[in-house]
């Protein structure tokens, strides 16, 4: 009995070490690792099938987390060199972060080449995905247009036209007092989110955000002290509803329209037609965003990890040419999750020049087209995302303790320039 | 077929000799205890004195001596959140003790039926998740549907509160959380304690005139001293690590002002969002001395004295 049994254990044993070892002969098919978050990994999804096409012998897996955790989980990936994926999605203020590094491969080299490919991008996009040392570490796919979306029966209501709502972003806020006052709706969310798009206006040559190239430290400067007033004079005038973006109240406020305008990237037409404020359909307007400011709200890319299996690497760009130069697959993701393309050769289908229904029958494509090709690209620099977070904070000290503006910019530049050479 | 059979062939002539056998047995915990506990300690004592870009890999660490802890001590948020840790330990930790011995006592003395059903009533904050906990309470925390706020005004008639967007109201907010979380545990605790003490004591105490409340103070009170020792050490140590509650209730931001950032919390900041490991394990291990100097200070207080009652 004894030796029965032990022979048994044996065998189950030997069995389950046979069966760890089949899937291990069975993947000697090649496979493709795709890490990505939501609505990327739809788009990359979409595009298997005309992949398959090129590669019938090649699978495409795509890791999806949600949008921080990939981001945290591709940082240590890159870090340990464990677990890299083949082509990773990132967002663009991350590819800001990942480029100052050296974990991702520079694409400008042999044998992929992707400076030649300059000229077939939106500009600013393009020029985002290249480092201080002037390699391309990534390739483009969508990006967000910066624009003003505003409630047109609300602006009728207190008698005012686009044109007196853009041009300048003292007009904006003039603008503000008198849609509060004819109709107790509220210019925008948050007075932060006026203030983190005039700092993006008037940025010199060289200097980045918040720091030069040399790290010298920007804020204490009249493009911050200008944006703060503005903002401060939103929240005297309780323009604002003080209410952060994406929150139950953000939404609601759409619902019930009591927020009259909204600056996003494009994309955010999508967002507010689907889930945000579907019932407000038609009373929307697109414009440029006031002074003519164009900035982007964020964008995807598409990389490689420099330490990724070097045998996928040539598979790897070719999936990530399919993502971005691929006219159809580009207008697939634009079709269907509002993705604009980066692509220019996309720009001149007359899929631009459809009337928006959310937009009451506007063009407005054609606008952030427009827009797009004017945005510049910005230095980015490692300590961006402190500096958002201070730079908010003393805004916050500004607008609700009533701190002098010239001491919590004095306040702010401090704190940076601690930090700016780490 | 053939591989299983050779495998089979193998394995018959694996014996295990029974000098071995303890420490291939107790081989799981000790491979895991190094996995995850040793080496990860000692890669961020490694770590501490390293600049490092995480993104280039491993190999491009560059060692910068104590330049992380000299960064650190200078860092006005990292004092800052210091003392936003020493607040909450404080102004959750004090009263979890301050009402879990009165409570212990009670349901000790006067629940005898019902007791097991009211301890594990209290207990159960303690082992819900706390992402379900941090929902729950923003949404009674919430400004314009809260039932906090809709409470304060049906009752006093206070106007809403911005608990979670304010920075002088999210400490509270957050400090009765971890209370609500943590006292059932320490209810337990003092509970077990409560029924070592015998009960001759009592009866003594009682025959000599002592009352309740006599009985309590030079009974109870002395009786529970170790466990004191033992609850109080495990709030001053889970105090200064407060990381989850603060971080899922401000979206892991730490809040306006950064009122409700603990050290823990920014630690993982200064790491993941800021990008700095080099600066974010030079403050844990500070963090570190702190609580081995409290948890020492805490023994000095409560710890029995040798050679003496």
């Amino acid at each position: 009995m004894k030796a029965t049994g032990r022979t048994t254990r044996r065998r189950v044993l030997a069995a389950g070490l046979a069966a760890a070892a089949w899937p291990a002969r069975a993947g000697a098919r090649t496979t493709l690792q795709v890490a990505a978050f939501p609505l990327v990994d739809e788009i990359v999804r979409a595009a298997l099938p005309a992949w398959r096409q090129r590669h019938p012998d090649v699978a495409v897996q795509i890791v999806s987390r949600q949008y921080a955790d990939h981001h945290t989980a591709m940082t240590t990936a890159l870090s340990t060199s464990a677990h890299l994926p083949d082509v990773m999605a990132l967002e663009a203020s991350y590819l800001g972060r990942f480029s100052l590094g050296a974990g991702l491969e520079e694409l400008s080299r042999e044998p992929y080449h992707a400076d030649r490919l300059r000229d077939r991008f939106v500009r600013y996009a393009f020029d985002q995905a290249v480092n201080r040392r002037g390699a391309v570490v990534a390739l483009p796919t969508d990006i967000g247009p910066g624009t003003l979306l505003y409630r047109s029966d609300l602006l009728a209501r207190a008698g005012i036209g686009e044109a007196e709502l853009t041009p300048s972003w003292e007009a904006y806020v003039e603008a503000g007092v008198r849609v509060k006052a004819a109709t107790g709706a509220y210019l925008i969310a948050n007075a932060q989110a006026l203030k983190d798009i005039v700092i993006r206006s008037g940025i010199g040559p060289g200097e980045g955000l918040y720091f030069d190239r040399q790290s010298r430290v920007l804020v204490n400067s009249p493009r911050f002290a200008r944006a703060f007033e503005l903002a401060r004079r939103v929240r005297r005038g309780r323009l604002d509803a003080r209410v952060s973006a994406w929150s139950n109240e953000w939404a609601e406020g759409f619902k019930r329209g009591t927020l009259a305008t909204e600056l996003s990237g494009a994309w955010m037409v999508g967002q507010m037609a689907n889930w945000v404020a579907p019932q407000t359909r038609g009373l929307w307007r697109a414009a440029q965003l006031p002074e003519r400011t164009f900035v982007g709200y964020g964008g995807t890319y598409y990389a490689m990890p420099r330490r990724a299996d070097p045998a996928r690497k040539a598979l790897a760009w070719d999936l990530i040419r399919l993502l971005t130069l691929d006219r159809e697959r580009q207008f697939a993701a634009f079709r269907s999750q509002d993705a604009f393309p980066a692509l220019l050769e996309t720009h001149d289908d007359p899929f631009f020049d459809e009337p928006l229904p959310f937009l009451g029958g506007q063009r407005a494509r054609v606008l952030w087209r427009d827009a797009a090709r004017r945005i510049g690209a910005l230095e980015v620099h490692k300590q961006n995302n402190f500096a958002d977070e201070v730079v908010g904070t003393e805004l916050d000290n500004v607008l609700d303790r009533g701190k002098d503006i010239g001491r919590a910019l004095a306040d702010a530049e401090r704190l940076l320039a601690r930090r700016a050479h780490r | 077929m053939r591989p299983r059979a050779s495998l089979t062939a193998a394995l018959r002539n694996v014996r295990l000799s029974p000098r071995w056998a303890p420490y291939v047995f107790v081989s799981p915990f000790l491979v895991l205890f190094a996995v995850f506990g040793v080496f990860p300690l000692l890669f961020s004592l490694w770590l501490a004195f390293q600049s490092w870009e995480p993104t280039s890999g491993l190999d491009a660490m560059e060692f910068v001596g104590l330049g992380n802890f000299a960064f650190a001590l200078q860092d006005e948020w990292f004092w800052k959140s210091l003392q936003n840790t020493a607040w909450l330990a404080l102004a959750s930790g004090l009263p979890q003790h301050a009402v879990a011995i009165p409570l212990a006592v009670l349901l000790h003395q006067g629940f005898t039926r019902l007791r097991d059903v009211t301890v594990g009533a209290y207990f159960l904050p303690y082992i819900t998740s706390t992402v379900a906990i941090a929902i729950m309470f923003s949404s009674l925390f919430s400004t314009d549907f809260g039932l906090v706020n809709a409470t304060l005004r049906a009752l006093l008639g206070i106007e809403p509160v911005d608990w979670l967007g304010r920075p002088e109201h999210i400490k509270p907010a957050i400090a009765v959380i971890v209370f609500w979380r943590y006292l059932g545990f320490n209810v337990v605790l003092y509970l077990a304690a409560l029924q070592t003490i015998p009960r001759d004591l009592y009866e003594a105490a009682a025959l000599d005139g002592a009352g309740r409340w006599r009985q309590f103070w030079h009974i109870t009170l002395p009786g529970l001293k170790p466990m004191m020792f033992f609850g109080v050490t495990l709030s001053v140590i889970g105090g200064l690590q407060l990381f989850e509650e603060p971080f899922i209730l401000t979206g892991g931001k730490g809040g306006a002002d950064q009122a409700a950032m603990t050290s823990a919390v920014y630690l993982y900041r200064m790491a993941f969002d800021f990008n700095d490991f080099g600066g974010a394990s030079a403050m844990s291990w500070l963090l570190f001395v702190v609580v081995v100097a409290l948890t020492w200070l805490t023994h000095r207080a409560f710890a029995p004295r040798r050679g003496g009652r």
